[in-house]
């Protein structure tokens, strides 16, 4: 349904059965279907780990964490069953790639759970959708229905002596279920509260089973390194940052959309030539590079190549792939307010850094947007947001403070353009918009 | 409590993916929903009974979640992302335009209990900003003009079922 775009730089893996017809599994069979299964089969558990984990593959989700070296985690003995879960609660603004997965290849991520399965010696998986995605959930009920009647699932499959099993299962409204461990708390049927770490999911996950968790695209991308190899997967981006990338272009860009580049692809290129530019003949003012949790980068600092490893240096995150593009019209006060809202609707409340963070940052905000800021607020929103990093059990704590402190280092001026009953510059009607300051 | 034959198929589909029952109780919830309306006693009473657990129980799940209500709603929940992505390209106002078109704001329903608006996070279309759900269907790259053909459609939908 969502619209597809096409630009030359592209190297479409993830994407090549975008718009082929492949929710059809007669279809998806004729593209190379069910083929990396097939070969896993043959390939045996710590060969397999190891196959991925040379390809380079790095979690799709936003953490960027080794594939491989997440699966050679889970022991090999386990009294209780091992389990795979899919991650498909893609809910991070800015990003909608893990939809298109969804919509155009689901096969190709019940290929990658099994793979996964295989990889650890598990025999049942989990595919979380997202509630909002009902239409999704559908296609890939019908998927594994699909796979299952062609004996690609349940006992024995393939004719291998291997049993292997795959669900669905749907969410109901909740960003932090995206977090790993709130995922399989909501999977068990209880509020998405995060598990404290240690223990990893790998070792006492779902119903206390060792589980791997991984996002969709990553497990998408798991069958084409099955198939094509880790050399050739890992050879597409820079070191240690193997593959391609489905980015999810959106913002102030002439042509948004979702375009899949070899990792390390420079985001200023992205910016100007497969995203059409800045709309409206503006300025490229700032960019979000992985998502709302990851700090943004100003117009000067987009010439970097968008892999983990460059953006980390660069003091941002590669994150979930979503690039939110901002133009010279847009308020950062604001755009830093409406993040903040969003983090505090979505915090659990279950650690107090980030309840009580995030409902503050949004009031001082609020406030400030309105034109009644003083100037020590913006010292104590940066002050109260690095107090929040790294004292939550998940990282939705960091997530809101980590972009709150680049807004108020890179564009620090902006907020003083606020102070003491200043309009907001931005404001189209010359005149601030009435915002509850303390609701 | 009678639930429809196709929940009661999907319920008991579901409930052996599982080693635990309560699994099953987030989608169960919304597909209950979406057939009652919103989630009543009577079916909150139902689940807890069907999955060992206290009525309690089930509303501490209900109340995480953002898609589950225990109030009623519109017959079309139009739900208008405001958050970054769709806020850069004009979420806001067609936010705006939903609440003056219906003449009612965040999660209110229209005398005639045909819409709900809800301001929502975001719901995975950044790249077709500005966008709207209603329902489960999703509506892209939106102009006040084309919010108001997209309200327009379900109104008569419902005018043709009601004539049918």
């Amino acid at each position: 349904m969502a619209d597809l775009v096409s630009h030359p730089d592209e190297v479409k893996i993830v994407s090549k059965r975008f718009g082929q017809g492949a929710t059809d599994i007669d279809r998806y069979l004729e593209l190379d279907g069910y083929k990396a299964v097939q070969k896993a089969l043959g390939i045996g558990p710590d060969a397999l780990i190891n196959e991925v984990k040379n390809s380079g593959l790095r979690g799709r989700g936003g953490a960027g964490f080794n594939t491989g070296m997440k699966w050679s985690f889970v022991p090999k003995q386990s009294p209780r069953p091992k389990y795979v879960l899919c991650n498909g609660d893609e809910s991070e603004p800015g990003t909608c790639k893990d939809r298109l997965i969804f919509e155009h290849d689901p096969h190709s991520v019940i290929e990658g759970v099994v793979i996964a399965g295989l990889s650890v010696e598990s025999h049942v998986g989990y595919i979380y959708i997202r509630g909002e995605y009902r239409y999704l959930s559908n296609i890939m009920q019908k998927a594994i229905k699909d796979a299952y009647a062609r004996g690609f699932l349940g006992k024995n499959i393939f004719g291998s002596g291997y049993d292997f099993d795959v669900y669905w299962h749907g969410g109901a409204g909740a960003y932090e279920v995206g977090e790993e461990s709130a995922l399989m708390e909501s999977l068990e049927g209880k509020r998405g509260i995060p598990r404290i770490r240690p223990p990893f999911p790998a070792v006492v996950g779902l119903w206390g089973g060792p589980t791997i968790i991984n996002n969709a695209e990553t497990l998408a991308s798991v069958p084409h390194i099955i198939l094509g190899g880790a050399e050739w997967y890992a050879s597409l981006g820079p070191p240690r940052n193997g593959g391609t990338r489905l980015f999810c272009l959106s913002g102030h860009v002439a042509r948004p959309g979702v375009y899949e580049l070899p990792m390390g692809y420079n985001l200023k290129k992205m910016i100007y030539e497969v995203a059409g530019g800045i709309a409206d003949g503006r300025r490229l003012k700032a960019v979000v590079p992985g998502g709302a949790s990851t700090p943004c980068l100003t117009a000067e600092e987009v010439d970097v190549p968008m892999d983990f490893d460059s953006l980390m240096k660069a003091g941002s995150m590669l994150g979930s792939g979503g690039v939110v593009v901002l133009d010279d019209s847009t308020c950062m006060v604001k755009f830093a307010l409406r993040t903040m809202q969003f983090y505090q609707h979505e915090s659990c409340g279950w650690c107090i850094p980030c309840r009580e963070g995030t409902d503050w940052l949004k009031k001082t905000l609020a406030r400030f947007h309105a034109g009644e800021g003083v100037k020590k607020d913006i010292d104590n929103i940066q002050y109260l947001a690095e107090n929040m990093l790294g004292r939550t059990f998940c990282p939705l704590g960091d997530a809101a403070a980590m972009p709150t402190i680049a807004f108020i280092k890179k564009f620090r001026k902006e907020f003083e353009d606020h102070l003491e009953g200043r309009p907001c510059p931005f404001e189209k009607e010359g005149v601030v918009k009435q915002l509850p300051v303390f609701a | 409590m009678k639930l429809s034959d196709q929940f009661e198929q999907r319920f008991h589909a579901m409930i052996n993916h599982y080693p635990t029952k309560r699994s099953v109780l987030v989608p169960s919830l919304l597909y209950a929903q979406d057939e009652l309306g919103y989630l009543t006693d009577e079916l909150i009473a139902e689940m807890a009974q069907r999955l060992d657990l206290t009525d309690l129980e089930i509303r501490n799940v209900i109340s995480y979640y953002s898609m589950l209500t225990t109030q009623p709603r519109g017959k079309f929940n139009v739900q208008v992302c405001t958050n970054i992505a769709c806020m850069l390209r004009g979420g806001e106002e067609i936010l705006d335009h939903c609440k003056r078109k219906l003449g009612i704001g965040h999660k209110g329903t229209t005398r005639d209990g045909l819409f709900s608006l809800e301001e929502v996070e975001c719901i995975g279309a950044c790249s077709w900003a500005p966008a709207a759900q209603v329902n489960y269907d999703f509506h892209e790259n939106l102009t006040p003009e084309r919010m108001n053909e997209v309200l327009q459609d379900y109104r008569r939908k419902v005018h043709q079922q009601e004539n049918c």
